[in-house]
């Protein structure tokens, strides 16, 4: 490197600029263009298709069946997510336990329910009645009854539906907390302690707080596709979403139509649930740095109370 | 200061063995530090240093020997020959005793400086918010922190993150602090605010067991130097004795190479050792 070469001008003359001609990527432009052409091609198929009726569509879309399968479908999501929440954290904590019988049951609960399909577990639900009639609610081992109920009765579709897939998907919740959890370093959980906390304030206060923005992209993730599995409780009788439009279509045989109502409606919910999820990261992101709106005011807030 | 030598000590340690799995980390530690007494331990890595620290307040449990808290067994309880384990309770009220700042800060990430401050006097103590939040303005005004109350740790440099991990463990007005390489992870010049406080909290008395690679401070602080080898102490004494004429091969090794590293000025250059 010579003196003169690292002292250019910091003008830069016409001639040095750079302008290139791009390389052609033939290959590729060949490619879009098939492409695009199929794509139009899939268009004009479905547009000028005479035995699909649009108007069907837009007459079902709001029909009161389809209105109210749509709220049994979010009931079921919101529902069974929240169980499985619940369950799934519990297992992630049981699982993390030094005690050998809470980590067994746990990991014996996420090996089962993880390794069996979903749709058996809701048949399973369903038929329990058969080989346990009577669901009693009382001491182990005594006769001491609090509650007792014909399973049939307490089990219908719709619980039987919440308990196949609450539990579930409390399997695989519990396996993304836990990965939450133990992504959390361990320094946070020796300066908790060395501060005198206890482990059970340190997991709710320090780890648990911790996990959540970590654990929030994969949840979401879950609950779109719980959205999605709901529809399997058409199969044990529960009138969701999918098994509106099915009693619809069993009577007047639109069956394509109305399979495209009910898309429409799950791809409005998932496209809901992908923008809530995306405020819901920049909301608990807050504490990495790109501060949104909300936390500038309490900065502000918390400065006039400093001084 | 000099130490009153017929008190109790704050930290007693009496032949203490540690290890993980088969490998021996503390062979036979014994080492007293009573109050008001800087006590600056240094040694190679992987010499105990940090373990030993994290014995005294229980972090890790100890396998052989006694350490005692101001006259108590850190982790257990003596009945006559048996030799009980303590409750989490009691570990953990001892602990609040016992402030301690890490290595990598390990402030809490999700919670504002101020935050930081105020959890454990709130949560353990049960102090009121207000009184929290009070206490903890005065110990960010002591670290020189005010401004930064409601900044997250990300958004704070690493000497401004271990001021208020000092401040943190202040905030439980322990009686004993004890720091683990507490500039090891800083930028070189931010090593000297860290350690501008820790002079201030050890002229103000407080008692203080320090693992740290900065020589110059504890030529400067301590009231004593510890050297570590292999899980042992291997030289004692007055800073002046300790790092100017070491008795022991092994320390006179080691401290040459510190020194050397620290190179030109060892008084203002900090010297680190990798």
């Amino acid at each position: 490197m010579s003196a003169a070469q690292a002292s250019t001008p910091a003008t830069e003359s016409s001639a040095d600029r750079i302008v290139a001609v791009p390389v052609r990527h033939y290959g590729r432009m060949l490619g879009g263009l098939v492409v695009l052409v199929l794509l139009i091609d899939l268009v004009f198929a479905i547009v000028r298709n005479n035995s699909f009726k649009f108007g069907l569509v837009r007459n079902y879309l709001f029909d009161p069946v389809v209105l109210a399968g749509l709220r049994t479908t979010l009931e079921l999501t919101v529902i069974s997510m929240a169980v499985a929440i619940v369950l799934g954290v519990v297992a992630a904590v049981f699982r993390l336990s030094p005690n050998p019988v809470l980590k067994g049951t746990s990991g014996a609960y996420i090996w089962f329910f993880r390794g069996t399909p979903v749709l058996v577990q809701l048949i399973f639900w369903f038929n329990l009645g058969i080989i346990f009639p009577r669901i009693r609610l009382g001491i182990p081992f005594t006769d001491l009854t609090l509650w007792s109920e014909p399973t049939n009765n307490a089990i219908r579709p719709f619980t039987a539906a919440i308990l196949g897939l609450g539990l579930n998907e409390g399997a695989y919740v519990a396996e993304i907390v836990r990965a939450g959890i133990i992504s959390v370093g361990k320094g946070q959980t020796d300066a908790a302690l060395a501060l005198g906390m206890r482990r059970d304030k340190v997991m709710r206060r320090v780890v648990l707080p911790q996990a959540v923005p970590i654990v929030i992209p994969p949840m979401g993730n879950e609950f779109i596709g719980m959205l999605k599995y709901s529809a399997l409780a058409s199969v044990i009788a529960v009138e969701e979403l999918l098994g509106s439009v099915e009693h619809i279509y069993s009577t007047n045989l639109r069956t394509l139509e109305l399979l495209v109502v009910a898309s429409i409606w799950y791809l409005a919910c998932t496209t809901a649930l992908t923008i809530g999820q995306h405020y819901l990261e920049r909301y608990v992101g807050r504490s990495r740095g790109n501060a949104p709106a909300n936390t500038r005011w309490r900065t502000w807030a918390l400065r006039r109370t400093a001084h | 200061m000099t130490p009153t030598r017929q008190d109790e000590p704050v930290v007693r340690a009496e032949r203490v063995r540690k290890h993980f799995g088969r490998l021996e980390v503390l062979r036979s530690v014994d080492l007293e530090v009573y109050e008001g007494e800087v006590v600056v331990i240094i040694g190679r890595s992987g010499s105990g240093k940090s373990t030993f620290l994290r014995c005294i307040n229980h972090l890790e449990k100890i396998d052989g020997g006694r350490l005692y808290v101001n006259g108590e067994l850190v982790g257990y309880r003596q009945r006559g020959e048996k030799i009980y384990e303590l409750r989490e309770r009691d570990v953990a009220a001892k602990r609040a005793e016992i402030g301690m700042v890490f290595q990598h800060f390990n402030l809490f990430s999700h919670m504002t400086a101020l935050r930081n401050l105020t959890e454990a006097p709130i949560q353990v103590r049960g102090l009121k918010r207000a009184e929290a939040t009070d206490r903890a303005f005065r110990l960010l005004d002591r670290v020189g922190l005010r401004e930064k109350a409601t900044a997250y740790p990300s958004q704070l440099s690493g000497g401004q993150q271990q001021r208020v991990a000092i401040a943190r463990a202040l905030a439980m007005e322990p009686q004993l602090m004890l720091f683990d390489e507490p500039t090891s992870a800083l930028d070189p010049e931010l090593v000297g605010e860290v350690l501008d406080v820790m002079k201030g909290l050890a002229a103000d008395g407080m008692t203080m067991i320090v693992v740290t690679h900065e020589i110059a401070f504890a030529r400067e602080v301590g009231d004593r130097v510890v050297v570590m080898d292999e899980g042992a102490i291997i030289e004692e004494g007055p800073p002046g004795q300790v790092l100017t004429a070491p008795k022991d091969p092994r320390a006179r090794d080691f401290l040459a190479r510190v020194l050397t590293a620290g190179a030109e000025d060892p008084a203002t250059e900090a010297p680190r050792a990798s």
